[in-house]
C-alpha cells in the first residue's frame, strides 16, 4: 500500500482520471481501461482500510463498485468533480454492504472526507470469492449471450447481431440491461 | 473472475461509449403522466366553474405558484440527489421558502378576517377530499419520476424518494388548481401541503427499496 502526498493528488488525480473517463464516454476502450485500472487501485485501498475485519470481501466489493461505476456513468453530473462522484458511489456501495450485513458498528473510519478514496492506491488485487463469470450464467439468455459475444469474445455488434439474429440496437440494449441485472445479482450474492 | 479480467470485460464492447442521457424521453414520460392525471381529473371531477374569472384573482395564482414552486424544489432536489457527489445543502431552503411564504399569507388572511369567518377560511368546503385527490393525482408522475431516478444513481435513498414524492405532489397540486374552488391561503397552506406531503412521506419510506442499485 503506497501513500501519495495529498496536495498533488487532489488535482492530479482528478485531471488524469477525468481525461480518461471522458475519452471512455466517447468509446476509447484503451483510455477507459486505464481509467478503470486506476480506479480499481483506489477502490481497493479505500475498501481494504475500511473492511479491516473482512479482508476476503474487499475484492468482491471492488468489483461491485467497478460495475456500478460502469453502469451509472450517465449519472455523472459535470458540475461535480469526478473524484467526488466516484467517492460517493464507493461510499454508497460500502454502506449498502455494511447495512446488508448489519455490520455498521465496525465502521471506524469516517467516510466523509472526499479525498478518502484517492489518498491511497493498492495494486495488490486480492482474490474475489464470487465469480462474476458464473453469475453471468444466471442472466436471461439474450442478455448473457450479447455480453459474452461482444464483451468477452470480442465480436463486433454487427457480428453478434447476425449470430443472435437480433438487431444491432437490440444487442446494445441487451448488453446494457444485462450488466444492470448482473449488478443486481452481484449485490444479492455478497 | 479476476478484477483485471472484469476490467477488460467492462472496457470492451458496444457499451464503452455512452450517449448523452435521452432528456427528451424523460420529459415526455413526466409530461405524459401529468397529462394522464389532468385528463382523469377533467373527466371525473371536471374543471371548476368560472375558471376564467378565478384566473384573474391573485388568490388563484397563489395556489398555482405555491404548487409549482414546491414541484420545482422537489425536481431540483431529485436531480441533485440522483447525481452522486453533488451538494444538497441549499435544498432545504428551496423547499422551506414557499411553505413559509404561504404560511405568512395565511396568517395575514386569518388575522384580517372577522373571527367568525376564520374557520371557513381554513376548512373551506373541500378539505375532506382535497389532500386525497392531490395524492391520487400525483401517483402517475410519482411512478414516472422514480423510474427515471432508477436510471441514475441516488445515494441517499430516503431523501431521493422524498424528493421524487414532493416533485410529483407539487405537480399534481398545480393541476388540481384547475378543479379546486378554494381561494384561501390558509386552506392551501395546510390541505394542499398535506396532499403534497403524502407522496413525499411515501417516497421516503419506499426510497431505500425502490431506488437501491
Amino acid at each position: 500500500m503506497q501513500r501519495i502526498p495529498l496536495v498533488e493528488l487532489r488535482h492530479g488525480t482528478e485531471l488524469r482520471l477525468h481525461a480518461l473517463f471522458v475519452l471512455g464516454l466517447d468509446g476509447d476502450e484503451q483510455a477507459y481501461r486505464r481509467f478503470l485500472q486506476a480506479t480499481a487501485t483506489h477502490l481497493r485501498a479505500f475498501l481494504r482500510r475500511r473492511l479491516g475485519s473482512w479482508p476476503d470481501e474487499v475484492e468482491d466489493l471492488v468489483q461491485e463498485c467497478l460495475l456500478a461505476i460502469h453502469n451509472q456513468r450517465r449519472s455523472y453530473d459535470t458540475g461535480v468533480p469526478l473524484t467526488a462522484w466516484m467517492h460517493a458511489i464507493a461510499r454508497y456501495k460500502l454502506i449498502d454492504w455494511l447495512r446488508r450485513h448489519a455490520r455498521q458498528g465496525s465502521l471506524h473510519d469516517p467516510l466523509d472526507e472526499a479525498d478518502g478514496l484517492f489518498a491511497s492506491a493498492d495494486d495488490d488485487a486480492g482474490h474475489a470469492r464470487r465469480d462474476v463469470l458464473s453469475l453471468l450464467a444466471t442472466l436471461p439468455d439474450k442478455q448473457r449471450e450479447a455480453i459474452i459475444y461482444t464483451k468477452l469474445d470480442g465480436m463486433s455488434v454487427r457480428e453478434a447481431a447476425s449470430a443472435l439474429q437480433m438487431s444491432e440496437a437490440a444487442i446494445k440494449v441487451a448488453v446494457h440491461r444485462g450488466l444492470k441485472s448482473l449488478a443486481a445479482t452481484l449485490r444479492e450474492n455478497t | 473472475m479476476k478484477t483485471e479480467d472484469l476490467i477488460d470485460m467492462l472496457a470492451t464492447g458496444p457499451d464503452v461509449a455512452v450517449a448523452p442521457a435521452p432528456m427528451g424521453r424523460n420529459v415526455l414520460l413526466v409530461l405524459g403522466a401529468l397529462l394522464l392525471s389532468a385528463s382523469l381529473m377533467a373527466v371525473t371531477l371536471g374543471v371548476r366553474p368560472q375558471l376564467g374569472q378565478a384566473a384573474l384573482l391573485p388568490a388563484f395564482w397563489l395556489k398555482v405558484v405555491f404548487s409549482v414552486a414546491l414541484a420545482g424544489a422537489g425536481y431540483m432536489a431529485a436531480r441533485r440527489l440522483s447525481a452522486p457527489g453533488s451538494r444538497s445543502g441549499r435544498l432545504a431552503l428551496l423547499v422551506g421558502a414557499p411553505v413559509v411564504l404561504v404560511w405568512l399569507a395565511a396568517a395575514v388572511t386569518l388575522a384580517q378576517a372577522a373571527p367568525e369567518l376564520r374557520a371557513g377560511l381554513f376548512w373551506g368546503s373541500t378539505w375532506r377530499y382535497c389532500p386525497t385527490l392531490i395524492f391520487l393525482m400525483s401517483l402517475p408522475v410519482f411512478a414516472a419520476t422514480l423510474r427515471i431516478m432508477r436510471q441514475r444513481a441516488p445515494t441517499r435513498l430516503r431523501l431521493a424518494g422524498a424528493a421524487a414524492g414532493l416533485a410529483s405532489g407539487g405537480a399534481a397540486a398545480a393541476v388540481y388548481c384547475l378543479h379546486c374552488p378554494e381561494m384561501s391561503a390558509a386552506f392551501v397552506g395546510f390541505w394542499y401541503l398535506l396532499g403534497m406531503l403524502a407522496p413525499t412521506a411515501i417516497g421516503a419510506v419506499i426510497g431505500p427499496r425502490v431506488l437501491a442499485w
